[in-house]
């Protein structure tokens, strides 16, 4: 009878460890700003070209930072969340032009509904790989101390919305500033 | 030239372009050390968007700018460590193209030489266990009956 057990027990244990693997996504690359200080910036505006948009001046204030582009076809599933989204609620929705034309970027959000509080243009994406961005979309969460608090890596759900991002923003509202 | 010829000169062709490297920005270097120190970086450096090539193999836009970060720091003295560095403040231990062996690795570079050595060991045991088998004694009686059984078959086989 052990001699059966033996090499039985040894495969049960590899159909665990393969079963386990095969629900892990290999693309998802977790991130290493997870409860670091957000990297700085200062970028220009979308819509005031002479306006800037800076991580220090958001300090105190618990905000997202949706990275997106006009060229961006996965943006445009989780884009109409963030406009019912912003509708509700008063929240900072930093968005962060990824490596995209002025002209295409108003376009877009003209045609898709502007859900953002201020739109930092990164032209060259410089930005972007400071925070570690390797695809769009990337959505940040950052808390009043400006620490980084959760990163989704692709296009937002609705289920990643209601039972992730937003029991976090309420979590984070309350600590004090 | 017949059809065979022209198929495997094909063949070579398409062989030799596939061994083009995508990384081949002209970009120029104030000295061969920083040349080959930026050859060195894009090939242990991967591409985070192709996760199975390294940035000198890949086509991405993520890959193109990388690899311009990269000769940036280049240019401004940075050493390998501080390059490696920086990637990996930002896209964690992931964006090295070799793992790094720390003690959440040491499972990933010690395994299969683990499973091999357990694989041998057990290779060994069936190998005894089935020799031992074979060599046992046979009994008086057992012998007596191949004996006989053996003669019969010589004597049918005449």
């Amino acid at each position: 009878m052990n001699r059966y057990l033996i090499p039985l027990g040894g495969f049960i244990a590899l159909v665990v460890l393969l079963a386990v693997g095969l629900k892990l996504d290999p693309r998802e690359v977790p991130s290493p700003f997870i409860g670091k200080p957000a990297p700085a910036f200062t970028l220009p505006q979308l819509h005031a070209t002479d306006a800037t948009v800076s991580v220090a001046e958001l300090k105190g204030k618990v905000w997202i930072l949706n990275v997106w582009a006009s060229w961006c076809v996965a943006c445009r599933s989780e884009h109409p969340l963030f406009v019912e989204f912003a509708k509700q609620n008063p929240i900072t929705l930093v968005g962060l032009n990824y490596k995209d034309e002025r002209a295409d970027a108003l376009r877009w959000l003209e045609y898709y509904g502007d859900p953002y509080t201020y739109t930092a243009v990164d032209r060259e994406g410089g930005v972007g790989i400071d925070w570690g961005v390797y695809g769009v979309p990337e959505t940040f969460v950052i808390d009043k101390q400006g620490v980084i608090r959760y990163k989704q890596i692709g296009p937002v759900t609705r289920e990643t919305l209601q039972d992730k991002i937003i029991p976090l923003l309420r979590e984070l509202e309350a600590l004090p500033g | 030239m017949n059809s065979f010829t022209r198929s495997l000169l094909l063949l070579l062709f398409v062989g030799w372009a596939s061994v083009a490297r995508a990384g081949v920005e002209i970009l120029e270097f104030q000295n061969p050390e920083q040349e080959q120190q930026y050859k060195t970086l894009i090939h242990e450096l991967r591409c985070l968007v192709c996760q199975n090539q390294n940035l000198a193999d890949s086509n991405a836009d993520l890959a193109k700018d990388l690899r311009h970060q990269t000769y940036e720091m280049i240019s401004q003295g940075k050493s390998n460590q501080e390059i490696v560095d920086y990637m990996v403040t930002r896209y964690g231990d992931f964006v090295l193209y070799r793992p790094p062996v720390k003690p959440m690795t040491l499972a990933l570079w010690i395994g299969p030489f683990v499973l091999l050595v357990i694989g041998l060991v057990i290779l060994l045991n069936f190998v005894r266990r089935s020799r031992q088998a074979a060599q046992t004694e046979m009994s008086d009686a057992d012998r007596a009956r191949a004996e006989r059984l053996l003669n019969e078959q010589e004597n049918q086989q005449r």
